[in-house]
């Protein structure tokens, strides 16, 4: 078995009495792309909220290679190499495609630098690169708030490669992605994420997606895990099928 | 295109007091009152309106006065002091009020401003009270000029610094650091999720402004040779964000664009009717109606529309 990167242990949390998370724990393994499936409102958003320290549990631990992360906030869960990206994109909206990458660029190598310029020509290509690697190569002069809904998705997806993250954390990759695009869109993350030894967990509500990019699935419901394992044999299981999949 | 009219406008600046000498003294306190403006400017990048800027303002006039009575008389070492005043006021108060947005932090920007306000006055044994503390004019170089030399020396200074200030600015807003600035407006939670720490780049902010409010605050101490409690009053606050407004917060440019606008529609307007508030106002209502983007707006608009 590889080592865990990320574990949650017997998390709970409640909001107005109903259970996000009721004791569940989870592990993530290293080179992993591991899929949360599960019924709306059972509890999977939060679950990434707590992985990166937006809320935080009343009870349970949440551990970055060992080392407890719980009471971290999502600033320092993300210097320690968490990466998320958001089910609704989360951009700076007056700002252009290409600033957008090279912030998260400059957050990850110079910040700090009150002289130097933002846009350097190195900077420029590398956030090039990661648009060109999810289509958005032809709308980088435009104003964030101005991309379709779908490419905004993308973007979000790229801001957080470029912050070259260990683990990559993804709410609902292709939602609001057509269905066209969908699959090149899995096919150049997939490569992204071998190419730079990324590991990842993705919250998905598309079964196609999730039955061929997932090298294994969790099913959460009601801040529980009903079933977990490879895609065929979760996909198997006649309860998932049943109250997961059929409503999915 | 944008380097020859900045470079015609600072030329049209320099030798209009040679055209009309009254002139002088209206654009020394416009170029100061552009500082402060500028400091306004960039925390509104942020979002962040300040209604008690007046205070840094007054800060750095209040530690011109104290600096030189207290035997510092080298021009160059008191507008560097004062503004360093200035600075560590910036930063004593914003590590407190970055914490704040919108109407909370305007406010609480206006309640510690009038605080300092009312010192400046209620302290009579300390600041002069409202009759305010004089400020000797300072040597140059160790040489000290007559009063109206003096004057011209602070105009050809203050235009000078507005130039390479002006840069500096414009190079920390191209930075990192200034586009996470104006990322603080739009999505702190990304900022938080890129690893950016929001405080910090909005105190750093906080202090650059003080400090431009200081900078602004030292050339007028030295420009009307006295300085008052006033000068930290809750109208002067605003004054500086209506500047700052006006002129357009898309550059460095719009600040002092605002100030000089300002400035020479009130000395105009005074000489046609004692009710120079009624025009004043008439043009700041039609100027905002008509440019939202301030008066620089319209600038940056034409030259992006040319080819």
């Amino acid at each position: 078995m590889r080592r865990a990167i990320l574990e949650a242990k017997n998390l709970c949390v409640a909001f107005n009495g109903v259970k996000a998370a009721d004791g569940a724990s989870i592990a993530i393994h290293d080179g992993e792309f591991l899929a949360i499936i599960g019924p709306n409102g059972s509890g999977k958003t939060t679950l990434l909220n707590i992985c990166t320290g937006y809320i935080r549990p009343v009870s349970g631990s949440v551990l970055l290679d060992g080392n407890d992360i719980t009471r971290l906030s999502p600033r320092a869960i993300a210097r320690r190499g968490v990466a998320r990206a958001f089910q609704i994109p989360q951009l700076f909206s007056a700002q252009r495609v290409i600033d957008n990458m090279m912030l998260a660029l400059a957050a990850k190598d110079g910040l700090w630098s009150a002289i130097r310029p933002l846009e350097t020509a190195q900077r420029r290509d590398e956030a090039m690169a990661l648009l060109e690697l999810v289509g958005l190569d032809g709308d980088a002069e435009r104003i964030s708030s101005t991309l379709p809904e779908g490419h905004r998705k993308l973007l979000d997806i790229a801001v957080a490669l470029a912050l070259k993250p260990r683990l990559l954390l993804l709410d609902e990759p292709t939602s609001g992605v057509s269905a066209l695009e969908r699959f090149p869109l899995m096919e150049a993350l997939m490569s992204a994420l071998r190419q730079r030894r990324i590991t990842a967990l993705f919250v998905e509500h598309d079964m196609d997606v999730v039955a061929r990019y997932a090298s294994r699935v969790l099913v959460w419901n009601a801040g529980n895990i009903m079933a977990e394992g490879r895609p065929d044999e979760v996909f198997g299981n006649a309860q998932v099928r049943e109250r997961v999949v059929g409503v999915a | 295109m944008r380097i020859i009219l900045t470079a015609a406008a600072v030329l049209t600046l320099a030798v209009l007091p040679a055209a009309a000498p009254w002139l002088q003294f209206v654009l020394t306190l416009a170029i100061a009152k552009g500082f402060a403006a500028l400091g306004v400017a960039v925390l509104l990048r942020a979002g962040l309106i300040s209604i008690g800027h007046a205070m840094f303002f007054a800060a750095s006039a209040y530690g011109v006065a104290f600096l030189a009575h207290a035997g510092i008389n080298d021009l160059g070492l008191l507008l560097l002091l004062s503004v360093l005043v200035a600075a560590l006021t910036g930063a004593i108060a914003g590590a407190f009020l970055v914490r704040y947005r919108a109407i909370f932090f305007a406010m609480l920007n206006l309640a510690v401003s009038m605080v300092f306000y009312a010192l400046c006055a209620k302290l009579y044994g300390v600041t002069g009270g409202t009759d305010g503390m004089p400020v000797p004019i300072p040597a140059v170089f160790g040489i000290i000029f007559a009063e109206p030399v003096f004057k011209s020396v602070l105009f050809y200074l203050s235009l000078a610094l507005m130039v390479l200030v002006g840069l500096a600015v414009q190079r920390y807003l191209d930075s990192p650091l200034g586009h996470a600035l104006s990322a603080v407006h739009t999505n702190e939670i990304r900022l938080e999720y890129l690893g950016i720490p929001v405080w910090a780049v909005l105190l750093i902010a906080y202090v650059i402004s003080a400090a431009l409010a200081g900078l602004g605050g030292a050339i007028s101490a030295f420009a009307i040779g006295r300085v008052v409690p006033d000068f930290a009053f809750w109208t002067a606050s605003g004054h500086l964000v209506l500047i700052a407004v006006l002129g357009g917060i898309g550059g460095v440019p719009g600040a002092f664009i605002g100030a000089l606008f300002l400035e020479l529609l009130h000395s105009a307007a005074v000489t046609v009717t004692d009710a120079w508030n009624l025009i004043v106002g008439m043009t700041l209502i039609i100027v905002i109606m008509f440019m939202p983007q301030g008066i620089y707006g319209l600038f940056a608009r034409k030259e992006a529309s040319s080819p």
